[in-house]
């Protein structure tokens, strides 16, 4: 296929993916801030947000105050932020829009028609708190929906495999950052057993990755730190951890080489990364430094997605 | 301006019978069901995403054609004639584009005026001499034809360039299948929908003789910020090749690849929808980043096939338009069939005075302008514009011709006040490959929805309609 066309494939499953990882982080930050002050402390959450969105740096460059009304009109809606869902939901369709002979009909209607209620619904933003609730459902259901058209309707060939890998660099991307930011309450430790300020930190990571259920079913025990971080890191079944997102992407990754007969550095590299995530365990990785790890894997992640542009899409 | 000829009513009360059922089936259809299948009908538009852009608006990039839900019929008589006339016109055209660019019998023959081919801009000197596989140029061509009586066919224009305007026809039938299946029931309508393969076996059988195995067929577009975009991106998904843009190609020994995921690889067709200036910079603008830079040596080393091929300008020019009458008696000996619109070359002296003393009665159009911009329509202009255009009509008199105001055909339309008569013109599409020329039964119907208006362009307001033929 050509080049541009899997690149473009490729972006818009990441732009899809981003738009929901926003979304989920706005709702996980309301949650924890709708909290009394004594059970969050003293951290600014609409910050942490900023920070795990990866865009606090040009957020102050307009605004002064990281509170709700900012935060969220800038993750959201901000034409000056190029990764708010707004813009995120355009370059979707702009990339949809130059490969729609690559999309199925029904992955096409899905982008298309946000893009019609992002500008016939939302053109004005959220005024209530309720509106916002509706707003942030209707990314998660259009991420869902594209998802699942493209899961049910597209030939299992290149494009698929190509918007899948933009799909997985994304999340990998998005989990990792959640927890650069928020490594500093998974530490053991801190000498904490549980209190209610963590307990909320904890849920709130959770929820932002919709994982609160599943840890509850994975490991059957309250909330603790260093399993949040087993999960979040370590756990394959889990699909939103960095070793699931692996998975996805060496395989994706293989099948392209063999239909293609062809292997090359993007897939030694991710299975590299994939290696070292297996062989991991919660203690190394401790003793190694969460943060380090972590830091280190956001930059192997985004090198992924250097080697495969180079690769494939140029 | 005379009473128009409508195509459903005859004066007194009669209808023409490829209308009867459609009247009977209106007289039992309840006005708000045709209005809530009108506004599925637009729904329906904006979700598929069937949006054209209208350059110099600034808001609104993109916009819907409005859509008229009334279909225009034609019987299978009027359709016989008709393809025969435009198959006549269309080996008309190949045969003289041949001709220019290789011995110019009919400049020598002294029907043609040298100066009007060679101070042309649209002349291509590259083409001189250069062999294009079975002699096709225009692989498509769009020829609009307008009505004036129930007689005959006119034509209003040639488009030999790249034409545009085939998906509506396209779309615009499975949209009226799925909202009027009833009256579909009622009719037999002959079918558009082979349509792309008739047009890739066409490409195919032009491609260059050093093709290995299949012939690779590509569409080249300027991108997703041109007018017709999505037109270019619904014909490459139905025809199932690439939709490339000029960054998507490159030119290595004078063979022509596409840059894929797994290399490159070698492309032997081209249905290119960027005009011939913005086709490679080597040759023609350097400021152009549409084209692709050595595209013209691989054309010239036969190693591309460019559909159609540059120069075609040459032959659907306004000027020359008013000798395509002679120009098929010259090449085929035969009497045209469709009409040609009595036209004035402002060029002559003689036709230029004549312009000048009515040009309150006349429709004055540029040579080399298209899509109705840089006209005038002397019965609906204003005094001063009438002056203005005077002023420009004498500076440069060879840049304009002229043609009496034509009472197009009309046909019945939904209107805020209920189904009115507004007039139409027709583009139907005509393909040419080596094994000769086909036109599909139907075409692009353009309606002014303005009460009056002659003006069909879609970037002047003007809507489509689905074009039925009966199959009798």
């Amino acid at each position: 296929m050509l080049s541009r066309t899997a690149e473009s494939l490729y972006w818009l499953a990441r732009y899809v993916e981003r738009a929901e990882y926003l979304a989920r982080t706005i709702d996980a930050t309301l949650r924890v801030t709708a909290l009394p002050a004594a059970y969050i402390g003293k951290t600014n959450e609409w910050d942490s947000a900023l920070l795990t969105a990866g865009v606090a740096a040009s957020f102050y460059q307009t605004y002064e105050e990281a509170n709700e009304h900012n935060v969220v009109d800038y993750l959201s809606f901000s034409a000056n932020n190029p990764s708010s869902i707004r813009n995120c939901i355009e370059s979707a369709r702009l990339n949809s829009r130059s490969v729609r002979t690559a999309l199925t009909s029904e992955m096409w209607d899905t982008i298309n028609s946000a893009w019609i209620d992002l500008q016939a619904v939302w053109s004005k933003g959220t005024s209530t708190r309720e509106d916002l609730a509706k707003f942030l459902r209707f990314v998660q259901e259009t991420s869902l929906r594209f998802d699942g058209s493209a899961y049910r309707t597209m030939l299992r060939n290149d494009a698929y495999w190509f918007s899948r890998l933009g799909l997985h660099l994304e999340r990998a991307d998005n989990t990792a950052r959640i927890l650069d930011v928020k490594y500093h309450v998974l530490l053991p430790e801190e000498e904490h057993v549980g209190g209610p300020l963590d307990f909320y930190q904890w849920s709130s990571i959770l929820r932002s990755v919709s994982a609160l259920t599943a840890y509850h079913w994975v490991y059957r025990e309250t909330l603790k730190p260093w399993l949040v971080a087993d999960l979040l890191i370590l756990n394959s079944t889990l699909p939103r951890s960095l070793a699931s997102c692996y998975d996805n992407l060496t395989r994706n990754l293989d099948q392209i080489g063999v239909a293609y007969g062809r292997q090359g550095p993007a897939q030694r590299h991710a299975r590299g990364i994939r290696n070292r995530l297996e062989h991991s365990n919660m203690n190394d990785i401790f003793q190694h430094g969460v943060h380090e790890f972590i830091q280190e894997f956001i930059t192997d992640n985004s090198r992924l997605g250097e080697i495969i542009t180079k690769q494939y899409l140029i | 301006m005379a009473v128009a000829f409508d195509e459903m009513n005859i004066p007194g009360g009669e209808l023409r019978p490829a209308y009867e059922e459609l009247a009977r089936w209106l007289k039992e259809t309840p006005p708000e069901a045709l209005e809530y299948r009108r506004q599925e009908a637009e729904l329906l538009f904006r979700r598929i995403g069937i949006t054209f852009a209208v350059y110099g608006e600034a808001e609104s990039t993109e916009r819907l054609i409005p859509f008229d839900v009334i279909p225009r019929i034609m019987s299978g008589k009027e359709w016989t004639l008709l393809e025969k006339g435009l198959k006549q016109r269309v080996r008309a055209l190949n045969m003289f584009l041949r001709d220019i660019y290789h011995g110019r019998d009919i400049l020598r023959a002294e029907i043609v005026p040298d100066d009007l081919i060679f101070q042309n801009p649209v002349f291509r000197p590259e083409m001189n001499g250069q062999q294009v596989p079975h002699d096709v140029y225009v692989h498509i061509a769009g020829i609009d034809i307008v009505r004036v009586d129930a007689n005959d066919f006119i034509v209003l224009e040639d488009n030999a360039r790249t034409p545009s305007g085939v998906s509506y026809m396209l779309e615009n039938r499975e949209i009226m299948m799925r909202l009027f299946p009833d009256l579909f029931a009622r009719h037999r309508v002959a079918p558009v929908e082979r349509y792309p393969d008739e047009l890739l076996s066409a490409l195919r059988s032009v491609a260059p003789q050093s093709t290995s195995g299949e012939p690779t067929v590509a569409l080249l577009t300027p991108g997703v910020y041109n007018s017709a975009y999505y037109e270019h991106s619904f014909l490459a998904d139905k025809l199932g090749i690439e939709l490339v843009e000029g960054s998507d190609l490159i030119v290595k020994n004078n063979e022509v690849f596409m840059r894929t995921t797994e290399g490159l690889k070698r492309v032997d067709v081209i249905y290119r929808r960027v005009d011939d200036d913005f086709l490679d910079p080597l040759t023609f603008r350097p400021d152009s980043v549409l084209g692709v830079p050595g595209l013209m040596s691989a054309y010239a080393a036969g190693n591309i096939t460019l559909a159609n091929a540059v120069g075609t300008g040459i032959a659907d020019d306004k000027a020359i338009y008013s000798y395509m009458p002679d120009i098929v008696r010259f090449y085929l000996g035969e009497e045209p069939i469709l009409k040609n619109v009595p036209t004035w070359r402002c060029r002559e002296p003689k036709d230029l005075a004549y312009v000048l003393d009515n040009l309150g009665e006349l429709v004055v159009k540029e040579v080399h302008g298209s899509g109705g911009y840089g006209m005038l329509i002397g019965p609906a202009a204003t005094k001063a514009t009438i002056e203005a255009f005077r002023e420009k009509l004498k500076r440069e008199p060879e840049g304009f011709i002229a043609q009496p105001t034509l009472a197009l055909s009309t046909c019945p339309t939904c209107t805020a006040s209920g189904l009115a008569p507004r007039h139409v013109d027709l583009r139907p599409f005509v393909l040419t490959g080596s094994k000769g020329t086909t036109v599909v039964p139907g075409g692009l119907t353009r309606v002014a929805l303005k009460e009056g208006s002659l003006v069909v362009n879609s970037s002047q307001g003007g809507g489509t309609k689905d074009t039925w033929i009966l199959d009798e």
